[in-house]
């Protein structure tokens, strides 16, 4: 799925931004619900949020287009429930009645006091970088099949590595449930031109989180 | 947006989401107090106003501003504004010569801890696609015009690490208190997508 609909940088066609001035922060209820179940949800810790991105990236594109943000986030947590067992696809389509053992649903103190260990992604590992500030790096031309950060208008594109963010965990084998495999991330500079061609600005830029594994020495 | 397919089409996902809530508290998965506290939390409680007191302190304290630029996380932290989706923060200065915006190409990456939940725009499919490719007719779109000599930097949050922008200080405001400060600093100036202004009719 890693070259899905969701790897929209550079895509054209969709209109002009539609911008909105002192809206909600949820424009219906539902929206609000479906947020809070997310979050009450992942606490379980069933997933982590690597492989709760990748069910997003699983919709079938036109499924993807249709769904507002909201949508897609319902779409992504009833299927990771039935995935994980925490429910079944015939009790969440309402085919059968609920059955199983009936679980104590977490407070709103465990929930915030979860979030609050699990919040970063920083590994504190000793791991050494493979590049430093002012390398020159190429980004790897990959096409995974599962999950990836590497978005495709960098893929084969070459950058210069602007600052080492240190070692965080590295998503692609996380969402997969293969390992945090941590590793530095570095701000990647690259010129809008050789991104975008003679026609961009020759003075504009464009900074990437890439983490070592998407990256080549030039 | 406004057919009555949309309308539909949204009635069946409220209807949806109401038996998704019923079946997880039914099966002990979900406590709805928990969600009202979940809902309350990020309509009334994590919002742009922390941000606009991290923007308007590194205003008023040149020290602090140093540090917010070094290292984001420990200087927002030492206001209480670190936390999920905000656990790991870079700050951006934009200046008269150099113009960040962010935008996060894959999903929604966003700074919650600082800003609160992101406004649809910025979640949209036309922001996500363009803003990498044409930042300078993204940016009029939202009435921010900017000069050849204007180096622009789009930032796109691929990894953990959230971004805050820094916009400027407007000239005329030297007299304000960092208090009067907070309010004039607006969401989508610390996103990149505004320029602060001087509030209308003060001198």
């Amino acid at each position: 799925m890693v070259d899905g609909i969701h790897d929209m940088g550079g895509m054209d066609g969709f209109g002009p931004i539609p911008i909105e001035y002192d809206e909600p922060v949820f424009h219906a209820e539902w929206e609000g619900r479906v947020y809070a179940m997310n979050t009450a949800i992942g606490a379980w810790g069933k997933w982590n949020i690597d492989a709760g991105r990748y069910g997003i990236e699983q919709m079938e594109p036109a499924h993807y287009l249709n769904s507002n943000y909201y949508q897609r986030w319902l779409h992504r947590t009833e299927n990771m429930m039935v995935e994980h067992g925490m429910l079944t696809r015939d009790e969440l389509e309402g085919d059968t009645a609920p059955s199983g053992p009936r679980n104590q649903a977490l407070t709103a103190e465990q929930i915030f006091e979860r979030q609050r260990n699990s919040k970063s992604a920083r590994v504190a590992e000793d791991v050494a970088p493979k590049f430093k500030a002012g390398d020159c790096v190429l980004v790897r031309n990959i096409h995974p099949k599962g999950h990836t950060r590497v978005p495709r208008y960098v893929r084969g594109r070459q950058g210069v590595i602007d600052r080492d963010h240190g070692v965080f965990i590295f998503p692609d084998t996380n969402a997969l449930f293969q390992g945090k495999k941590p590793q530095h991330i570095y701000s990647v500079r690259f010129s809008a031109q050789d991104l975008w061609g003679p026609d961009a600005p020759p003075q504009d830029k464009l900074y990437l989180d890439m983490w070592d594994d998407y990256l080549d020495a030039v | 947006m406004s057919t009555e397919h949309d309308h539909s089409h949204l009635s069946d996902t409220d209807l949806r989401v109401r038996a998704l809530e019923s079946l997880l508290t039914e099966k002990g998965l979900v406590d709805p107090a928990a969600l009202d506290e979940i809902v309350d939390k990020y309509e009334n409680k994590v919002g742009p106003r922390n941000g606009a007191q991290v923007v308007a302190r590194a205003w008023v304290d040149p020290d602090f501003k140093k540090w917010l630029l070094e290292d984001g996380t420990a200087a927002i932290d030492s206001l209480g504004y670190t936390g999920t989706q905000g656990a790991d923060m870079v700050v951006l200065e934009n200046t008269s010569t150099v113009h960040n915006v962010t935008v996060c190409t894959l999903c929604s990456c966003y700074p919650w801890s600082v800003l609160g939940l992101p406004p649809a725009w910025y979640k949209s499919f036309p922001y996500r696609a363009r803003l990498v490719k044409e930042p300078r007719a993204v940016l009029q779109e939202f009435g921010v015009e900017l000069a050849d000599s204007v180096e622009v930097r789009v930032w796109d949050s691929t990894a953990e690490l959230r971004y805050l922008v820094l916009p400027e200080r407007p000239a005329g405001t030297e007299g304000m208190t960092e208090y009067q400060l907070v309010d004039i600093v607006t969401r989508n100036s610390m996103i990149g997508t505004e320029k602060v202004a001087m509030p209308a009719g003060d001198a």
